[in-house]
């Protein structure tokens, strides 16, 4: 009845703006300007997604690649053991993690990478696919041979091919004969890889028929000895799984190698920390959409497709909705665009909340400037977007230096993931935190050489980082430190305080041992500083400091930040998360909402009566209890729709009932029903029962 | 011993290589051979085999089959999944590739003897054909009239043609209702101890003396013939201890130094009986194991070790809603999850057959409302109910913790069943904090 328009907006982000060559040779218009930078950011994105995928997969790819390797070539040895273990169908069960709609993209490079490296034949399977054995085995045969396999019960497959395909049945005997025709052929060629195996990849492994498995791992080994065949059982939850499908004569023909790949959070970290703790990417997300995917990544799915379809959905909507996104690019194209903003977009510029609160520190004669003078402007924005540039170089590896600190402290003050403190710094100043007070406080507790390790990765890190100012300058200063402090021995607080203690050993009366105990105690507080204790605070005011300067003050602080922020989480969240209950209750209850009628606009709570027939019935099953009288439903509904025919209150026929009418009242109620509101029931005549409490 | 297998018909040289291949299975296979008779000689139409698995009856069938050279066909009817390929596979076998492909789609039964008529009008039997019909009891599960004519399939073809049924169930379990032609019973015995020794002392690797070989395997065996009699699963081992065995071979100079091969050999093997017997490891990972052993022990799990589930938050709370509302009684869910519940006891609850534990009984089914009612009550957070709550309760389902007991079909009020342990949702609902044992009925 409704149709949600949830995608139309973003393609037209995509696709309204094309550039047509007329447009680029006049002035560059916004809309071709953006659809440029969209195709940019996106295939950036895209490559590096790839890349991280790849990357992430290949150390569980490689030992698979190997293990295949393996077992083809001990097929062809014959010494002993290989000989013992010839009866065994080599298996690579595959933990994946519960992710499942992830597991298509690794499946695939898996297949690609075996059909590169090690065999042409691999056939991959799906649960859904595979509902009987016969099925399972015609997949198998058509995806190894690339040929159409004969099945007796398709029927429009007879007329075309039953001459062509007569002789190839399903069975794995016609495998056999195609394969030793095949490595015929192939042994004149060359002699390295002479049988290469056979891989046969079921996708989801908990989905099968268990029997099923059971009888086509049966027939296979009754081929082993004549067909290299290889099973990768791709695994979702645990290997038990395996256990509790096949009983123990099947499972004892598989040679079952276990492979576990990375856990779907660290996944999520690599992909974090490559895609958004960077400032490669101009584009950026505020804290909100953060908090948005990836609570829908921990709560939900833990997808890091979905993830990265999230930060793609958010990319479109910014640069759809916020016109001076044009200026979110590369550093030299940013500049340039900001020379060729319009007035317009001047105006949108001074409107803008960062902005405002700039001038206001400015002093007066740079205010009316910068209100007035439009080249000025386009000077000052320069400027500014170069020190959100600058910005950005900082922050990222300040903020990894703050977490290598504070990620190892007792009870996790700023978060064990990078991601939870970039996070709290998203939102508001770092050093208003009450756990960045705390977390200071207990660095200052650490061991000396664990703190000292901590400030030797912050120093990798701070040298990695391509910032080529002062920093590079101060953190020679900070080397200073701690190269002082490994070099200081330990200071001999032992001295001061055995001293006391000796004192202690001799014969005293009660008066004297808390005179001692008290003097002892004031000693300690007065003490000063050991060199060690002195070179620490240094350091770690230092690192404060750091923190403090310009660095790590919150993002949403920063001049001209919506420029490159993306903040409209509900948006992320409508598209991301639908509720089809809400949006249902909403186009019931709102009809305007999706319609855009102006007839329908109405004040809250109110339904127009020339609303559709549903949301009239909806509004007025609200107002009834749990057992609804049908008649007393459609009076009112009557009295309802009379009213918006105009008709006269006052004349006879007002609120009668007609045929028509009728009928219409009739399919709201149907609908009504369809989408679950009400149902029929047998308590009372002429009622039907509501299934949704509350209302007016 | 060669004497067992003497017949007239054979020659004698073929007759001998048999029963190298057999050992421990000459009696079986002299009455296999007299009941066989001599080639041209009609044999009876059908014979059924039954024994335990791996007791050698397909081996000892392929083994005088294949070194007497007679014509016959095996057929797996595991893979038959249709009786066209059986059919087919016969046809193929006997009269080769023209004559199967004779058969129309979708064969019937007439259809076959019609084609067998056709064929073996052309090429008489010279010698009895055999069929082989392995895994015999799956027969049962197909059409009705299959069993009995191959049973009497002689008759039906008029060819000297007869059918061997192996099995591990036996013959009273497979008498049709109708009743049928009862062919010959011949039962396989288990092979005994000191048979189990013999034949695995075959599988000798060339480097050692078979005298030592033999008593490696018989401190083997006083392992394991205690858990296992299952030739197959025996072989294996072996095989699987072969890295610690030979790593004592090398060091002992001695070949017929038992008590120290025991002595050496035996906490091996207490250890391979609880990974390797059960292919909790495979046997190619046991040997890099046993080779690893010396640097760093007990790295290797067993496949039961790994049931660690990483979850969504949410699905976990899915899933601990649907332990409950498998385990407790709906009646009691008022008692648990309202907060002013008044004072119910667990007595008042009680009735008669409720004495005996849910946990005892098993998951029971419930409805898709219960499931988010005690979900909504459970989560700590207000959850909103979006599309993706719902989604995840499908894979839940896909991933075999929840199963759907309605049928697919059935879009109103589907109903679900919990299908994890007791442990596993205890590990579920450690990492969320919540204490589950507080809200089963059972654990009142």
């Amino acid at each position: 009845v409704f149709v949600v328009n949830l995608w139309p907006s973003i393609f037209q982000g995509c696709f309204v703006f094309k550039p047509s060559a007329k447009k680029k040779k006049t002035a560059l218009s916004l809309g071709a300007l953006n659809f440029q930078q969209i195709n940019n950011h996106q295939q950036n994105m895209f490559c590096l997604c790839k890349a991280l995928q790849d990357e992430l997969n290949r150390n569980i790819l490689d030992s698979l690649l190997d293990f295949t390797r393996k077992c083809s070539s001990t097929r062809q040895h014959s010494d002993w053991a290989s000989q013992m273990r010839a009866s065994e169908i080599p298996t690579a069960a595959l933990v994946l993690g519960v992710n499942v709609p992830d597991h298509d993209m690794t499946f695939q490079s898996l297949s690609d990478l075996l059909q590169q490296s090690v065999t042409p034949h691999v056939a991959s399977v799906q649960a859904k696919e595979c509902g009987a054995l016969k099925h399972l085995m015609k997949r198998v045969l058509e995806r190894l041979m690339d040929t159409v396999v004969d099945d007796e019960d398709e029927e429009e497959a007879e007329q075309t091919s039953a001459q062509l395909n007569k002789s190839v049945h399903c069975s794995l005997s016609t495998l056999c004969a195609w394969y030793n025709a095949k490595t015929k052929r192939c042994s004149h060629v060359g002699d390295d890889l002479q049988s290469p195996p056979l891989v046969i990849i079921f996708k989801d492994l908990e989905a099968f028929n268990p029997r099923v498995l059971q009888d086509f791992i049966l027939i296979c080994s009754r081929y082993i000895e004549r067909l290299p065949l290889m099973f990768i059982f791709g695994i979702a939850t645990s290997p038990s799984t395996i256990q509790h499908m096949l009983p123990h004569s099947v499972s004892s023909l598989l040679c079952i190698e276990l492979f576990q790949s990375l856990s779907c959070t660290q996944h999520l970290a690599t992909v974090i920390d490559k895609l958004i703790l960077t400032p490669q990417f101009p584009f950026k997300l505020n804290g909100k959409v953060m908090q948005v995917l990836i609570s829908i990544f921990l709560y939900h799915d833990f997808s890091v497709r979905n993830f990265i379809k999230g930060i793609q959905l958010a990319l479109l909507e910014h640069f759809h909705s916020q016109p001076l996104s044009v200026l979110c690019c590369k550093k030299k194209a940013a500049l340039l665009n900001v020379m060729h903003l319009g007035p317009q977009d001047l105006e949108r510029i001074r409107q803008l909340q960062s902005f405002k609160r700039y001038v206001e520190k400015q002093d007066p004669q740079e205010q009316v400037n910068l209100f007035t003078d439009d080249t000025h402007l386009k000077e000052v924005c320069q400027k500014l977007i170069k020190n959100l540039r600058q910005y950005h170089k900082n922050y990222y590896p300040i903020l990894r230096c703050l977490h290598t600190l504070t990620s190892s402290l007792p009870r996790y003050p700023l978060g064990k993931q990078i991601r939870e403190l970039h996070l709290i710094c998203l939102d508001k100043n770092i050093w208003e935190n009450e756990d960045y007070q705390s977390a200071m406080k207990l660095l200052k507790m650490l061991a000396k050489d664990q703190l000292i390790a901590l400030l030797q990765r912050c120093e990798e890190i701070l040298q990695a980082a391509k910032s080529k100012n002062i920093k590079m300058a101060l953190f020679m200063f900070l080397n200073n430190y701690y190269l002082t402090v490994a070099a200081e021995p330990s200071p001999s607080v032992e001295d001061s305080i055995t001293s006391p203690v000796k004192n202690l050993q001799k014969k005293t009366d009660l008066f004297q041992l808390q005179k001692t105990l008290l003097e002892m105690n004031e000693s300690r507080r007065s003490k000063k500083l050991s060199p060690f204790e002195a070179l620490r605070n240094e350091a770690l005011e230092f690192i404060d400091s750091l923190v403090k300067s310009d660095i790590l003050p919150s993002c949403s602080s920063q001049t001209l930040n919506e420029v490159c922020y993306y903040t409209s989480s509900a948006t992320v969240r409508r598209h991301l998360n639908a509720t089809p209950r809400t949006s249902i209750q909403a186009a019931l209850n709102i009809p305007y909402y999706y319609l855009q009628n102006d007839r329908l606009k109405t004040e809250d709570g109110i339904v127009s009566n020339a609303a559709p027939d549903i949301c009239i019935v909806y509004k007025l099953h609200l107002e009834c209890g749990r057992l609804i009288n049908l008649y007393d439903w459609l009076e009112a509904y009557s009295t309802v729709v009379s009213a918006a025919e105009g008709n006269d209150p006052g004349s006879d026929n007002f609120g009668k009932v007609d045929d028509v009418k009728h009928a219409r009242f009739i399919r709201a109620v149907s609908e009504l029903e369809f989408l679950g509101f009400i149902k029929s029931t047998k308590q009372k005549t002429d009622h039907v029962a509501r299934l949704t409490w509350g209302g007016c | 011993m060669s004497s067992l297998l003497q017949h007239p018909g054979h020659e004698e040289e073929s007759l001998q290589r048999v029963s190298d291949q057999l050992p421990c299975r000459e009696v079986q296979a002299g009455t296999l051979l007299s009941l066989m008779g001599q080639p041209h000689q009609y044999s009876y139409p059908s014979i059924f085999i039954y024994g335990h698995r791996s007791s050698g009856k397909s081996h000892v069938l392929h083994v005088l089959l294949k070194e007497l050279e007679l014509p016959h066909a095996p057929v797996s009817c595991v893979e038959c999944v249709s009786v066209a390929l059986l059919f087919e596979q016969v046809l193929l076998s006997f009269f080769g590739a023209d004559a199967a492909s004779l058969l129309p789609r979708s064969p019937s039964l007439s259809d076959f003897v019609r084609v067998y008529r056709n064929q073996c009008s052309q090429s008489p039997a010279e010698q009895t054909r055999y069929i082989v019909m392995e895994k015999a009891e799956l027969l049962r599960d197909a059409d009705a009239n299959l069993l009995p004519a191959l049973l009497r399939l002689q008759e039906l073809v008029e060819d000297n043609v007869t059918v061997i049924l192996l099995s591990e169930i036996v013959w009273d379990k497979f008498r049709p209702n109708t009743g049928c032609f009862e062919p010959l019973l011949l039962h396989f015995p288990d092979y005994s101890k000191g048979e189990l020794q013999h034949i695995l002392s075959h599988d000798r690797h060339p480097s050692y003396s078979a005298e030592f070989y033999s008593s490696y395997i018989n401190i083997l065996l006083g392992v394991f013939y205690s858990v296992c009699r299952d030739l197959r699963e025996l072989r294996h081992l072996p095989h699987a201890m072969n890295v610690a065995f030979t790593c004592f071979c090398v060091s002992s100079v001695k070949e017929t130094d038992t008590h120290k091969l025991w002595r050496n050999m035996e906490p091996h093997l207490k250890k391979a009986m609880q990974t390797v017997y059960l292919r909790e490891v495979s046997s190619l990972q046991w040997e890099k194991m046993q080779q690893m052993e010396e640097k760093e022990s007990g790295a290797l799990r067993g496949l039961s070790a790994h049931t660690h589930v990483e979850l969504p938050y949410y699905s976990k709370f899915l899933l601990i809603a649907a332990y409950l509302a498998s385990y407790n009684p709906a009646r009691t869910d008022k008692r648990f999850f309202l907060k002013h519940h008044g004072k119910i006891r667990k007595t008042n609850f009680l009735k008669k057959n409720e004495k005996t534990s849910n946990h005892l009984l098993g998951p029971k089914p419930f409805p898709l409302d219960r499931l988010l009612a005690i979900f909504y009550s459970v989560v700590d957070s207000r959850v909103a109910p979006t599309a993706s709550i719902f989604s995840q309760i499908s894979s839940l389902v896909t991933l075999q913790l929840l199963t759907q007991v309605s049928h697919d079909d059935q879009l109103d009020a589907p109903k679900y069943k919990c299908a994890v342990s007791m442990d596993f949702i205890c590990a579920i609902s450690r990492t969320v904090n919540f204490e589950i044992v507080n809200y089963l009925y059972d654990f009142l």
